[in-house]
C-alpha cells in the first residue's frame, strides 16, 4: 500500500533551491532508508513529510506530497503530525519525568483518564523496548536515563499517540554502537505496524535495516530501489561511489 | 621579542581592576547609609505617621505607599508585559510592525523617569481625571517598568530551547499548547526575575511619582487607589531638600528602610534564579 506520493516536489529556503523534483512513493509497512552527503537535502525531505518545514519563515515548496492520496497541505497541521511521528537526531526528551514524557502527547490531545494513560505508556515504552529498563523509576527525570535510553524514550514518545509513519533524523548519530543495534532492533520490529522512513548518515545502518533505499545528493532523489540492489547493482555511479565511501 | 605572559598578566590585572571598581561604590553606599541611618531604625520609626512637620515621628505611611505603589504597578505590567512578550518570541512575523513595536520597546526603556512623570499627570491625572492617586501613580509607574518585563520575559522565552518547541509540534500538540505547557513553565524563572527587578526599580522612582500620587506630607493612610499617598522615595526628597532642620539619622534611615526595600526584593530575584538555575536539566 502507498503511503506517501511525492510528485515534483521542489523546495527552497530564501534562494537556496534545496530539494529538486522529487519523484517517489513511500510504502507502509516498510522501511525506507535515506542516504546521502551533508547538505544533499535528506533531512529537509523529512520534515517535508511532518511539515515541520513549515516553521521555517523563508520556507517555499511547490509539487505536491499526498498522504493516502490526499494531499498534506489540506490536513490540518496538527492531524498531520499525529499521523507522521519523529524521532530526532539528538534525543530531545521534555524537560519533564519519564513517565510523563511518554504521557505528554496524549495528555494534550486530551486523554485525563489516568488509567488509560499508564496503559499507553507502558504499551509505549514496551513497544520501544524501555519498559523493562524504567519501570521502575517512571517519575525520575528523563535526564537520569543514558543517551541510548534517552532515545528510545524519544521513540516511546512518537509511539505513544498512534502513528501511522515514523520519521527518524538521523536517530544514532549520538549513540554508541550497542545503543545502536538496540534502536536498530526496535525499528525493524516496529516495521510491522507502521511506515518508516530513517535517514542515516551511515550506510552501512541503511544496508541493516532499510527494505529500500533512496540516494540524495545536492538536493536531487538520485537512486530509489530495494536496498539489495542498491548496494550490489547501483544503476548511478554516483550512487556507487557513495556506498563505497567515495565521497561524502 | 615581548614575553606574552607578561601581557597576559597586567591585562589580568587591569580586567580585574576594572571589576574591582565596580564593588568600591556599592559597597561604600551601603555602609554610609547603614552607619549614618541604623540609629534611626526602631519600632516607632517603622510603624509610626511623621510627626512635627516630617522632623520626629515615623515614615510608615510612606512605607505603605510604596508598597501599594509597587503592587499596583505590577498588577498592570506583568500581565501585559507578559503577554507582549509571548506574542513577540512566539508568534510575531518578522515584519515592519514587529520592528516598530520592538523599537518602541527599546525606546520605552531609554525615556528619562521624568517624562513618564510629566506623561502621567498628562493622561492619569487630567485626561482620564484620576487625580494624583495611587491609581495614576500605579499606572505611571506600570509603563515605566513594562519594557524592563517584556525584554527579560523575551529573553527567558526565547532561551527555551527551539528543539523542545519542535519536539511538542511534532506530536501533534497544538502551538499554544506547546506555549502553555512546555515553552512558559521553563521561562518562569526568567520571567519571575524581570518582574521581581522591575519591581525593585518602581519601588526607587521619584520623578514618575512626582505628579501623580505623591502627597507632600498625609498623616494617615491611603483608604482608596483614587487617594493620594506618601511613598518613600519622595518622602525622602522632601526631608532632605524641601524640610529644614530634618534630623540626618531620620533622613538616612529613610534611605536605608528604602534601599532595604530595594535590595531585599533583588534577593527574592537572586534567589528564584538560583533555586531554578539548579532545577534546570539541559
Amino acid at each position: 500500500m502507498v503511503k506517501f506520493e511525492i510528485r515534483d516536489l521542489n523546495i527552497w529556503f530564501s534562494s537556496i533551491h534545496a530539494l529538486k523534483q522529487v519523484n517517489m512513493e513511500i510504502q507502509a509497512n516498510e522501511i525506507l532508508s535515506v542516504i546521502g552527503p551533508a547538505n544533499s537535502g535528506k533531512t529537509t525531505f523529512l520534515r517535508t513529510l511532518n511539515r515541520l518545514n513549515d516553521l521555517n519563515t523563508n520556507f517555499r515548496m511547490n509539487g505536491a506530497v499526498e498522504l493516502e492520496r490526499e494531499d498534506i497541505k489540506r490536513i490540518d497541521v496538527e492531524v498531520l503530525r499525529r499521523k507522521i511521528g519523529m524521532v530526532f537526531a539528538l534525543p530531545l526528551p521534555l524537560p519533564l519525568s519519564i513517565f510523563e514524557n511518554v504521557a505528554y502527547g496524549i495528555r494534550m490531545h486530551g486523554e485525563r483518564n489516568k488509567k488509560r494513560l499508564e496503559e499507553k505508556v507502558g504499551e509505549a515504552l514496551q513497544q520501544a523496548y524501555l519498559w523493562e529498563e524504567v519501570k521502575g523509576r517512571l517519575d525520575e527525570s528523563a535526564f537520569t536515563l543514558s543517551g541510548g535510553q534517552q532515545q528510545r524514550l524519544c521513540i516511546a514518545r512518537t509511539l505513544a499517540v498512534d502513528p501511522e509513519v515514523i520519521l527518524f533524523d538521523e536517530p544514532c548519530s549520538g549513540l554508541d554502537p550497542i545503543s545502536t543495534a538496540k534502536v536498530e532492533d526496535t525499528m525493524i520490529k516496529l516495521k510491522e505496524r507502521y511506515a518508516i522512513v530513517l535517514v542515516t548518515n551511515n550506510v552501512k545502518q541503511a544496508a541493516r535495516v532499510g527494505d529500500r533505499t533512496a540516494f540524495f545528493l545536492n538536493g536531487e532523489l538520485i537512486e530509489i530501489d530495494r536496498t539489495d540492489k542498491i548496494f550490489t547493482a547501483p544503476l548511478d555511479k554516483r550512487t556507487d561511489g557513495y556506498i563505497r565511501g567515495k565521497f561524502g | 621579542m615581548k614575553n606574552p605572559y607578561k601581557t597576559q598578566n597586567i591585562a589580568f590585572f587591569f580586567l580585574f581592576l576594572a571589576t574591582l571598581l565596580i564593588v568600591i561604590p556599592v559597597g561604600l553606599i551601603i555602609v554610609i547609609i547603614i552607619q549614618k541611618g541604623l540609629p534611626a531604625i526602631n519600632w516607632q520609626f517603622l510603624s509610626d505617621i511623621p510627626r512635627q512637620g516630617m522632623r520626629a515621628g515615623g515614615i510608615f505611611p510612606a512605607i505603605v505607599g510604596t508598597l501599594y505603589l509597587v503592587i499596583g504597578a505590577i498588577i498592570f505590567a506583568l500581565p501585559i508585559g507578559l503577554l507582549a512578550a509571548i506574542y513577540l518570541s512566539e508568534y510575531a512575523k518578522d515584519n515592519l510592525l514587529t520592528r516598530i513595536v520592538k523599537l518602541a520597546i527599546v525606546n520605552l526603556a531609554g525615556v528619562p523617569s521624568v517624562v513618564y512623570g510629566l506623561f502621567g499627570l498628562a493622561l492619569f491625572v487630567v485626561f482620564l481625571k484620576f487625580g494624583a492617586s495611587i491609581l495614576a501613580g500605579s499606572l505611571t509607574l506600570g509603563i515605566m517598568i513594562l519594557p524592563v518585563i517584556i525584554t527579560t520575559s523575551r529573553e527567558a522565552l526565547e532561551s527555551v530551547p527551539q528543539s523542545f518547541r519542535e519536539v511538542s509540534l511534532s506530536l501533534g500538540v497544538s502551538k499554544w499548547q506547546t506555549i502553555r505547557h512546555i515553552v512558559l513553565p521553563n521561562a518562569i524563572p526568567g520571567i519571575l526575575t524581570g518582574t521581581i527587578l522591575g519591581l525593585g526599580r518602581a519601588a526607587g522612582e521619584t520623578a514618575p511619582i512626582l505628579f501623580t500620587v505623591a502627597a507632600f506630607y498625609l498623616p494617615q493612610l491611603p483608604k482608596s487607589i483614587f487617594d493620594q499617598a506618601m511613598a518613600l522615595p519622595y518622602h525622602l526628597y522632601v526631608i532632605s531638600t524641601q524640610v529644614p532642620n530634618v534630623d540626618e539619622k531620620i533622613r538616612y534611615g529613610t534611605a536605608l528602610v528604602l534601599l532595604t526595600l530595594v535590595l531585599f526584593v533583588n534577593l527574592i530575584a537572586i534567589i528564584i534564579r538560583y533555586k531554578f538555575r539548579k532545577k534546570k536539566k539541559w
